[in-house]
């Protein structure tokens, strides 16, 4: 086997697991597929899905964004509190989606100009946003806005089937695989992370790259933070906790290199599905949830070992 | 015989780096191994110390048939090597350098005092008392910190020492004590390796010489009858003229120039030009600044002082993004750190500096013309543009960053070492595309530890003594010795 058909194979891998588990849960409940559940799944799916994509740009860059959950609380309390203040949703949601993208961007200054290590940047600003989120909020969920608009956004609808984060998700992944592939923005976020040195010297505007994807990274928390709240019909400070563990848990099955420079977003998808799946189906066939923990952990590490050793 | 390697064979994957080699080394015997870079030597020596596996051969110690696994194997057997790029801990004392992975302990706490007392013992033994046992390693010279290597082999009872290129950052007089110490170590029947590219250095302390060439052995020598040429005829395979092609530039206006140049730790009082076509080399001692030119006039490291002009009028460079806009580029010494993103494709690491694209979306058709063109033109060596960067050959690898930089098309180039880890094949080449670039007008800075390299690419040689320039020589006129002379401070 040559080193290119190897390098095939290897990201076929997540994609390989997927089927497999989708095989052996079909097998072991009837429920599993069907439109209806797949689809439910995939709903599910789509808020992980989009903290990850923005998480693959970031760990390709070989960073890595601890703060996509306060994000996604910050940004909800935003939104929320001005639509239960009166502004038009469609408004408040576009600027909420643009204040995540400018908590991201702090985290990109912070990166970039303050040359600080991402884990600790990320890890305080963190903690600073979940604060604020906790202070803009006084610590109570805020709900009382009603809107069609909204509330579209996290649980219509499209031809009674569909449902619209899945196709929020579509869009938001052909758009960012675009990005990656085809611009040279793209190129310079493999070429960054994969030696900043080198790409500097090339001319490469290494800060702006950083700039941009810590940006992106918060605008697409924010939005799937916009899906949550419209699900929940309530902004909550404390949401997201821990959301950027599953992210990362997304990427990294899906084969992007946590020490960047290698990866793929079509892997962050099938990661973020893979993981969705799992719960659902550990759900269908009523496994405890503290089993449910100890079961997806095991899955993570036997796809990464299993990555590892490939690579060998 | 202290030490006998034979037929020793080693391949990095289908490239073949050692065939059938031998050697022997003697008790009490400084033994140089030489040959070009690419030649096989530090990867023998690896095999040696454990480092590498050998894919056939056999290594004999004292008369005995060996294996050696690790570098801790080789350490039983009482073979240390002190390398090139020094291998202590900066932050950790000298003491705890000396007896890292082998502390004297009792149930677990360290006994300090008899480790301080032990290390004074060997620093005094290489007469270097006046180093401090708990000073910090990374506070001492170079040259004392190649001292402290040295204990640490004694401490190990090393009855075999390599040394890779000791030399190389030493100042004239460090070298001279380094050398007496060199005298005792073969008095007590120390066998000693001796890898360096410098020739007198050579005739002046060692024994023997064995040469590689290519991954062969080529022969054993006894230093005191043979001669200069015949060990670089033994070393290229042929006469020293046609390693260098010639080149046939006519001299322009003055392209480059730069006045009064001084960055905030190295360098001072720079002042050079380069006309269009003409090839400036650059030589020194490691340490001298050759490389904080390159970095400051290329806005990696700030300058504090100085004035550029490129074409007649002044420009400033305050990044490499600016030095790229005024067409300057910069072959970096470091390939791998600095000069390539390794797990990118060629053809991604050919274009990083200009990808073809309209409103940031990369036109992938004109990229791939432009690479291939590149590919045919550099004659790079490479099955396909999409492979990884990285499954090149060393000299492939070089020739991509030159199309990085082709792709610029620029009008002073800046080359750091350019055939460094290079072979001997791949080197004529680099030379090549070096002549053809100067002979389309481009200016061209060539920093190289290679003497003969210097002496024969470039018009001018500026040298470098202490972060100043100790003068710039005529090529034409210049001798190794010439140079060697002003790079080491001689007036």
């Amino acid at each position: 086997m040559n080193t290119s058909q190897k390098a095939t194979l290897q990201k076929l891998g997540p994609l390989l697991a997927l089927l497999l588990i989708s095989g052996v849960l079909s097998v072991m409940s009837r429920d599993f597929l069907t439109v209806n559940n797949l689809l439910n799944v995939l709903r599910q799916v789509s808020i992980n899905a989009l903290i990850a994509f923005g998480m693959t740009f970031v760990i390709l860059l070989g960073g890595i964004d601890l703060s996509v959950g306060a994000v996604l609380a910050l940004s909800s309390v935003a939104i929320a509190s001005m639509m239960a203040a009166g502004v038009d949703p469609v408004l408040a949601t576009l600027f909420g989606v643009l204040a995540g993208a400018a908590l991201g961007a702090v985290n990109g200054i912070i990166i970039s100009r303050g040359k600080v290590a991402p884990f600790i940047a990320t890890l305080g600003t963190m903690t600073v946003f979940r604060g604020l989120a906790l202070v803009a909020s006084d610590g109570r969920p805020i709900t009382g806005f009603n809107s069609d608009f909204f509330t579209m956004l996290g649980a219509g609808y499209i031809g009674n089937l569909i449902p619209v984060p899945v196709i929020t998700t579509m869009i938001a992944f052909v758009a960012l695989w675009f990005i990656l592939k085809k611009t040279v923005f793209g190129r310079h976020v493999y070429a960054v992370g994969g030696n900043e040195e080198a790409s500097l010297i090339s001319g490469v505007k290494v800060n702006r790259v950083k700039l941009w994807v810590y940006t992106l990274s918060g605008g697409l928390s924010a939005l799937a933070g916009v899906i949550l709240t419209s699900r929940l019909n309530s902004a909550q400070p404390n949401a997201g906790m821990g959301y950027e563990l599953d992210a990362i848990a997304a990427v990294v099955l899906g084969g992007t290199s946590l020490s960047g420079g290698r990866g793929w977003i079509v892997g962050t998808l099938i990661g973020a599905v893979l993981i969705g799946v799992l719960n659902n189906g550990l759900n269908l066939l009523s496994v405890s949830s503290f089993y449910q923990q100890v079961i997806k952990g095991s899955v993570i590490l036997l796809a990464v070992l299993l990555d590892r050793s490939a690579k060998k | 015989m202290l030490i006998q390697m034979q037929g020793i064979n080693k391949s990095f994957g289908p490239v073949k780096v050692l065939e059938g080699v031998d050697f022997a080394l003697e008790r009490g015997e400084i033994h140089a191994l030489m040959g070009e870079n690419g030649a096989g030597k530090s990867t023998l020596m690896k095999i040696l110390t454990g480092i590498y596996p050998s894919d056939a051969g056999r290594i004999h110690v004292d008369g005995r048939e060996v294996a050696i696994h690790s570098p801790k194997e080789a350490e039983a057997l009482g073979i240390a090597i002190i390398h090139q790029e020094l291998n202590l801990i900066r932050e950790l004392s000298v003491m705890d350098n000396l007896f890292l992975g082998r502390e004297k302990t009792r149930c677990g706490w360290l006994k300090s005092g008899e480790m301080r007392a032990l290390c004074r013992e060997y620093l005094a033994l290489l007469g270097i008392s006046n180093i401090d046992p708990d000073q910090e390693a990374g506070s001492l010279s170079i040259g004392q910190q190649q001292m402290v290597e040295i204990a640490k082999a004694l401490s190990l009872n090393a009855q075999v020492l390599i040394m890779d290129e000791p030399t190389a950052a030493l100042s004239n007089r460090e070298i001279e004590v380094l050398f007496k110490l060199m005298q005792d170590l073969k008095a007590r029947g120390v066998g000693i390796v001796y890898v360096s590219h410098r020739m007198e250095e050579i005739f002046q302390v060692c024994d023997r010489i064995s040469v590689l060439r290519d991954g062969q052995f080529v022969g054993t020598r006894v230093i005191k009858e043979t001669r200069f040429d015949e060990i670089v005829k033994m070393m290229v395979g042929r006469e020293i003229g046609d390693r260098y092609p010639k080149r046939s530039s006519t001299l322009g206006p003055v392209r480059f120039k730069v006045e009064n140049l001084a960055d905030d730790h190295t360098i001072s009082g720079i002042n050079f030009e380069i006309r269009q076509g003409e090839v400036l080399g650059v030589a020194g001692l490691m340490g001298a600044g050759r490389s904080e030119i390159a970095h400051s006039l290329f806005g990696l490291s700030a300058k504090s002082a100085g004035q550029i002009w490129l074409d007649g009028a002044p420009i400033h460079c305050k990044s490499a993004i600016e030095a790229i806009e005024h067409g300057i580029g910069y072959v970096t010494e470091d390939r791998k750190s600095q000069g390539l993103v390794l797990g990118l494709s060629v053809k991604e690491n050919i274009s990083l500096t200009n990808a073809p694209s309209k409103m940031g979306i990369i036109d992938h058709d004109a990229e791939s013309n432009n690479v291939s063109e590149m590919i045919r033109k550099l004659s790079i060596r490479t099955r396909d543009a999409d492979l990884e960067v990285k499954s090149l050959s060393g000299g492939n690898q070089q020739k991509v960053v030159f199309a990085k930089w082709l792709g610029i098309h620029p009008k002073v180039l800046f080359l750091d070492e350019p055939t460094r880890g290079v072979d001997v094949g791949g080197k004529a080449e680099i030379y090549h595309i070096i002549n053809e670039l100067a002979a389309s007008g481009v200016a061209i800075l060539m920093i190289s530890s290679e003497l003969p390299e210097v002496l024969a690419m470039s018009d001018r040689i500026l040298v470098m003594h202490q972060g100043q320039s100790a003068g710039i020589f005529d090529a034409k006129t210049a001798t190794q010795e010439s140079i060697m002379h002003a790079a080491t401070g001689g007036q």
